[in-house]
């Protein structure tokens, strides 16, 4: 039985590869990537307004397109292959999160100001491995207080979603970032097409939005590890079509370095990791859209796809030579980019264990 | 991806009326089979004409849930003969299809595959065993090596040399050999890990009959490649893992029988792909499951295993890209003799009795090597990517021309 995605699936994946092959180019991504907000904020406004990528995942009766984690999963691994910089992800993980609450009266106003783009919002995580119950604040009379390490994309974010126990149930408030008591500072990320800021709380007033259960946390942290994982599994199969082609035609000893079965096996050998890593993907993104509990394999999937894009990123390196090791050659900004996925939402260590623990629960 | 449902319930429903009517696990092994050849619905996807049902095989897989589900025991699946029948499928005469694919399916027949050579095995196109034809039949002479079964086989696939002045891919032909005859003599081969599943197969003057020659003379290339095809994709399943359902009635005996002498491989070809299933089990009997270091390396066999299941069952490991599924198969084996010695600890100095689960765990850490070389090494499976899936220049050759003036063993 070959597996495929349907005609509409099929039809979506052009559409966003089509636009990432527009928007991405190295010279816009090196333009984009040295502005402060590091964003292309035209390619995004695009992807809210016109290709509605913004709501995509997001139910229908809540204003969202109502399509699943397969399809945002193939969204991400064609954002994985270039290296756009837009919010996506921080968008993903803040409608996702929202989307939980069930007071629609709470819910909405704020679901339509982020699906229309027309606000930015993230998601507060756990910075020592991305879980969406923060350890680092504390909630008291609604008022949040603590310091967070690494918030992704806030230093633009205009609201910050975070996830509290208050005191003992999972509770999810927003925080306007023009609060008072809230202290932001922009880090300098070894991935500029990614960008974070570490925040200070103290005594931030938050909005309550509703309680969560256990169930819903974890939902809420493996949508955001199988989009992770799929933008992953991307960017690896990038970097190998990218290392191919240049090997092809490198010539060295009088012949292409492509020719030589050292470098044909290494090739070989990536192309395994890239389509087991690819599979790993598809696999828990249809198992998260079929409301399967996945947890076990979302982690399998970041640290399958996380080691993958590592190795193909020094592949990359060692087999183009001196000039991988360059600042010129975009070769470093794929490995940055590999870098950063490898460790945000935890790293490939952290997610074996994960795995082990949820098999043996 | 999915046939609309009510289809599929349509033909649930059929198998299960069918089996109501046909499973009876008092009747015989051979009984039973036979009726499955008759009705077809041992092999949904072979045509209808051939035994089979004409299925897809996404509506095989509804097929056989319904075998699983109320235990019913499958068409026989021992040793190559799986491979003798996706090649007969693709390549064999209608007479061919007719004559020998009953015989694999019931069991009556068992099959080897005689490929490997002393002189030649990654560089399979390089065989000397020779095919003349004597105006009536094949002769064959030479020797063949590690032929999985052969002791057991009634039939063998056999790629033997019938032309020595064209190049070596031309000059091949590919036959069905009768193996129990006066010319061919089987002679099993102690592997390392103490069983003789393999052999080394002697020809003189063994006799092939004129219409066991599978396509034209010379096409013996092209119609192996069928075969390898399919060998390398079947390592995304490991076989002889299949939960037989225990019964005591006459059916359910025979078939433990079957799987313990004809499919003698079986007993550890489980162990050789890395005995993924029982690593946690063994963890938490060893005490392990407490050692962050071994739940690491345990996570990451499962993950393999986890990733080439899912590659096999999406379809994915067709043409070239069995050779994906196939170094998978390989470091999920290697991951489960770590993971194991991991979780063994001193335990994994001993085989046999002394061994944990009855010598399973020293069988694996003794089988796992193979899984790297059966069915074509690691190494020839990367030329076969590296050359085929990502189009890098094929490497350089020294055996063009006759293949009689070739350098070889
Ligand atoms: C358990 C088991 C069961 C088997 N069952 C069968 C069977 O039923 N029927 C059958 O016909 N055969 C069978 N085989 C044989 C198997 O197919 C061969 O052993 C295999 O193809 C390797 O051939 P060889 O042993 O001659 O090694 P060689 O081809 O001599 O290889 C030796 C080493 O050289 C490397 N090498 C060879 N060529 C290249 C190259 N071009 N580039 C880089 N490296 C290269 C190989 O990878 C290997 O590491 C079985 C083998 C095993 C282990």
């Amino acid at each position: 039985m070959e597996f495929r995605f349907n005609d509409e699936q099929a039809q979506l994946r052009d559409v966003v590869a089509r636009f990432c092959r527009d928007k991405a180019p190295s010279s816009a991504v090196r333009r984009v990537m040295a502005t402060d907000t590091g964003h292309d904020h035209d390619a995004w406004r695009q992807m809210g307004a016109e290709l509605g990528l913004i709501a995509l995942h997001v139910p229908e009766d809540m204003g969202g397109l109502g399509f699943g984690a397969v399809e945002l999963g193939i969204v991400m691994e064609e954002l994985g292959r270039s290296l756009l910089p837009v919010p996506y992800l921080s968008s993903v993980l803040a409608t996702s999160a929202l989307a939980e609450i069930e007071d629609a009266a709470v819910r909405e106003p704020l679901m339509a100001a982020l699906v229309s783009g027309s606000k930015l919002a993230t998601l507060v995580l756990d910075s020592t491995n991305g879980h969406p119950v923060s350890g680092e604040l504390v909630a008291q009379d609604d008022r949040l207080t603590g310091s967070v390490r690494a918030v992704l994309d806030g230093h633009r974010a205009d609201l910050l979603l975070v996830v509290v126990r208050a005191p003992h149930a999972p509770t999810l408030f927003a925080v306007d970032a023009a609060s008072s008591g809230l202290t932001k500072r922009p880090l300098q990320v070894m991935d500029r097409t990614r960008r974070f800021a570490g925040f200070r709380f103290e005594q931030v007033p938050a909005a309550r939005l509703g309680t969560l259960d256990d169930a819903q946390v974890e939902r809420i942290y493996d949508t955001a590890l199988v989009a992770l994982a799929n933008e992953m599994a991307g960017g690896a199969q990038a970097l190998l079509e990218a290392t191919v082609a240049y090997t092809r035609t490198r010539v060295q000893f009088g012949r292409t370095i492509g020719s030589f079965q050292a470098i044909k096996h290494r090739l070989a050998d990536l192309l395994v990791d890239v389509e087991l890593a690819k599979v790993a993907g598809y696999q828990a993104a249809a198992a998260l859209a079929a409301g399967e509990d996945v947890s076990a394999n979302a982690s399998l999937a970041k640290f399958v796809t996380a080691d993958a894009y590592m190795g193909a990123a020094r592949e990359a390196i060692q087999l183009h030579g001196g000039i991988g090791f360059t600042w010129e050659h975009d070769t470093h900004l794929w490995y940055r980019r590999a870098k950063s996925s490898e460790v945000f939402l935890g790293t490939p260590a952290w997610h074996r264990e994960r795995m082990i623990r949820e098999m043996t629960a | 991806m999915t046939a609309p449902a009510p289809a599929q319930d349509a033909l649930a429903r059929e198998v299960r009326q069918w089996l109501a009517r046909n499973w009876d696990p008092n009747l015989s092994l051979a009984e039973w089979r036979e009726r499955l050849a008759d009705a077809g619905w041992g092999q949904p996807t072979w045509p209808t004409e051939y035994y089979g049902r004409g299925l897809n095989a996404e509506q095989a897989l509804v097929v056989q849930a319904e075998f699983a589900r109320i235990g019913a025991v499958g068409p026989a699946t021992a040793g190559p003969r799986g491979l003798a029948a996706a090649t007969l499928l693709e390549h064999g005469s209608d007479a061919q299809k007719k004559r020998y694919l009953r015989g694999i399916t019931t069991g009556r027949d068992a099959w080897c595959q005689l490929f490997s050579e002393p002189g030649s095995g990654s560089d399979l196109a390089g065989a000397t065993t020779r095919a003349d034809w004597d105006g009536a039949r094949w002769i064959v002479n030479g020797q063949k090596v590690w032929n999985t079964s052969a002791h057991h086989a009634d039939y063998g696939i056999l790629v033997a040399r019938t032309d020595w002045n064209l190049p070596k891919h031309q000059g091949l032909s590919y036959f069905l050999i009768r193996m129990k005859q006066p010319g061919v003599e089987v002679r099993p081969l102690k592997q390392m890990n103490g069983h003789a599943s393999f052999n080394e197969v002697f020809f003189t003057d063994a006799v092939v009959e004129a219409d066991d020659l599978v396509g034209k003379p010379g096409q013996g290339w092209q119609v192996a490649l069928t075969t390898l095809s399919h060998e390398r994709a079947g390592f995304t399943s490991i076989r002889g893992a299949e939960k037989l359902r225990h019964g005591d009635q006459r059916i359910y005996r025979e078939y433990a029988r079957e799987i313990e002498i004809a499919n003698e491989p079986y007993t550890w070809y489980p162990q050789r792909a890395g005995r993924i299933d029982m690593l946690l089990d063994r963890a938490r009997e060893s005490g392990a499951i407490e050692d962050p270091v071994a739940r690491q390396e345990i996570a990451g066999a499962i993950a393999l295993q986890r990733c080439l299941g899912w590659f096999g069952a999406r379809g994915l490991a067709k043409g070239p890209a069995g050779s994906i599924a196939k170094l998978a198969a390989s470091r999920v084996a290697r991951a489960g003799n770590r993971a194991h010695t991991i979780v063994s600890g001193i335990d994994a100095l001993f085989e046999g009795p002394d061994s944990p689960r009855d010598g399973i765990v020293g069988e694996i850490l003794l089988s796992t090597p193979a899984t790297s070389i059966a069915g074509g090494t690691d190494e020839v499976q990367k030329n076969i990517i590296a050359e085929r899936i990502l189009e890098l220049p094929r490497e350089p050759r020294f055996d063009d021309g006759p293949f009689k003036d070739v350098p070889r063993n």
